[in-house]
């Protein structure tokens, strides 16, 4: 599936350029409290589990769980490919980190909730823009 | 009971512009008219009124969203405050009338002119572009986390959580159509709505998928519009020419991550603890409600806020709703009595408080429910943001 318009971006600052830029060396850096190991998204710095400040960007495995997801029918802006798949997925590591993606690598029929997926990238100027695929999909960059 | 604060306030008079999909005055015409028609309807004039609230307040970023905020009204009125409040960050859009209850309980005024005005259906005739649509700009918030995913309305978000409360409670497409057809049979009847042609269950499911499960009937109306309502002290309310509308109870909590992404109940949104802080302060029950105006932005919301309330069991809404007689204006519960966001427009629940008082007074002429109405249930937004309230008619 390729696009025609491209993906709008986020503006970064310290604490989200980790994620948005992991992907450069194939890695989903999620921010991690150093004191107890819990996970922190989105980033802020502080971990609300220990109250500590010493947190750093970890790479977790990419594998998550849809929680949900939609089929988009309407075509919201010219030249863009429609239908395509908005998802929520949980982290394997942590349900409590959830990340809205698009699921790629299968037919949009194909999506289930539950269904295991593994993260990909697609690069977008300087950002690395984390994706999703069934984990039975072939690897193949099809994003 | 305790004497909460809004136990002291009441709604003493509304007002509302012309509602259409392109209006023949600007988004500040159509909030005069609303104000003014609220304040005569009031029983006062403009020097009475020494306080204004609304939400979000002025965005001047054309989308029509928000395109008035307190100063251009306050200097068009020439009206003379003791306080106001503009803010987007509240308990959802009655963020407005929760700080105006706060504003009147301790004093700092005694008459408020609380509005909401939407400016979209002019916006997108104008092509509206924001940063989603305009190559290169960077999107900051809370959206940012959506945005690269080719998310370009709140219509795709809310999907994703219909789609979990779907999968939880097994709710039949069916079931959800008639939250749409009872809003169209509604609106047939009420002359200042925008779609008032009925539909049946076959144009329900005629209608476009937007985003699975979301049809295009699912979704509410872009419309040009501005809702006005004057919130008063219960002393100053005992004085006015309409029977005392009572705010009974209001729910504005935020017990959950407040995030589009990382919300803690996918399929409930942030409504059940909402729901559950306005129950705790009153003595009324679900039962004792006769008419429900429930939030609408999408006919998923309304389904929430069914279960949310209590008017029936967790994932019983579908059951709940049946074949659309029980929330019908005959029925036990008649729901969104004006139509609704759906087919009356989107006023971001405001125009449903209207409604709510015009069934209070008596007023619905040919969609007026059976009896006469005394307790009527209130709610707004979905996702992470979430307020309600009960209004009571004084006997
Ligand atoms: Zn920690």
């Amino acid at each position: 599936m390729t696009d025609k318009i491209l993906r709008p971006l986020p503006a970064t600052d310290r604490d989200t350029l980790p994620f948005w830029t992991g992907g450069k060396d194939g890695r989903l850096l999620i921010e991690r409290c150093n004191d107890c190991h819990h996970l922190i998204h989105p980033p802020t710095g502080f971990c609300p589990q220990c109250e500590g400040r010493d947190t750093a960007p970890h790479a977790v495995s990419g594998r998550a769980t849809i929680e949900s997801f939609t089929v988009n029918h309407k075509q919201w802006m010219p030249g863009l490919t429609v239908p395509y798949v908005l998802a929520l997925v949980a982290l394997e590591e942590s349900p409590e980190v959830r990340l809205a993606t698009n699921i790629v690598g299968c037919a949009p029929h194909e999506v289930e909730i539950n269904m295991p997926v593994t993260v990909r990238f697609e690069q977008v100027d300087d950002l690395w823009v984390p994706l999703f695929a069934p984990i039975s999909a072939s690897v193949e960059h099809d994003a | 009971m305790t004497a909460y604060a809004e136990k002291e306030t009441a709604i003493t008079g509304i007002g509302q512009s012309k509602i259409s999909r392109g209006a023949d005055k600007s988004a500040l015409g159509l909030t005069i008219d609303a104000a003014l028609e609220a304040i005569a309807d009031a029983g006062l004039t403009r020097a009475h009124i020494d306080g204004m609230a609304t939400w979000p307040g002025d965005r001047a970023d054309g989308s029509g969203f928000s395109d008035v905020g307190i100063p251009a009204l306050q200097d068009a009125l020439r009206l003379k405050l003791g306080w106001y409040s503009n803010a987007a960050e509240t308990s959802g859009q009655f963020g407005a009338l929760f700080n105006a209850i706060g504003a009147i309980a301790s004093g700092l005024c005694r008459h408020i002119l609380i509005f909401r005005t939407m400016y979209e259906a002019t916006a997108r005739k104008a092509g509206f572009a924001n940063a989603l649509n305009r190559p290169g700009d960077r999107v900051r918030g809370p959206f940012a986390w959506y945005a690269p995913y080719h998310t370009y309305a709140a219509a795709a978000q809310q999907a994703l959580m219909f789609q979990r409360y779907v999968h939880e409670s097994g709710i039949k497409p069916e079931q959800v159509a008639q939250i749409a057809i009872n809003g169209r049979r509604n609106a047939s009847r009420n002359p200042a709505a925008i779609y008032r042609t009925p539909i049946d269950m076959d144009d329900y499911f005629a209608s476009p998928i937007i985003s699975t499960p979301l049809r295009l009937f699912d979704c509410d109306v872009p419309i040009d519009g501005s809702t006005a309502i004057i919130l008063s002290h219960i002393d100053a309310a005992r004085d006015g020419p309409h029977p005392v509308t009572h705010i009974e109870a209001i729910g504005s909590s935020m017990q959950y991550r407040n995030s589009w992404t990382q919300l803690d109940a996918l399929a409930t949104q942030a409504q059940p603890k909402v729901a559950q802080m306005m129950w705790n302060r009153t003595d009324l029950k679900p039962a004792d409600v006769d008419v429900a105006e429930l939030y609408d932005g999408f006919s998923f919301h309304t389904i929430n806020w069914l279960e949310n309330f209590g008017f029936c069991g967790r994932y019983e809404a579908g059951d709940f709703i049946g074949d659309g007689s029980r929330i019908a204006l005959e029925g036990d519960l008649p729901i969104n009595t004006n139509g609704g966001a759906l087919s009356a427009g989107r006023m971001h629940a405001y125009g449903q408080v209207h409604e709510a008082c015009v069934q209070l007074r008596g007023l619905g002429g040919n969609r007026q429910v059976n009896g006469t109405p005394r307790v009527t249930a209130l709610s707004t937004a979905g996702g992470p943001l979430a307020g309600c309230f009960l209004l009571v008619r004084a006997n």
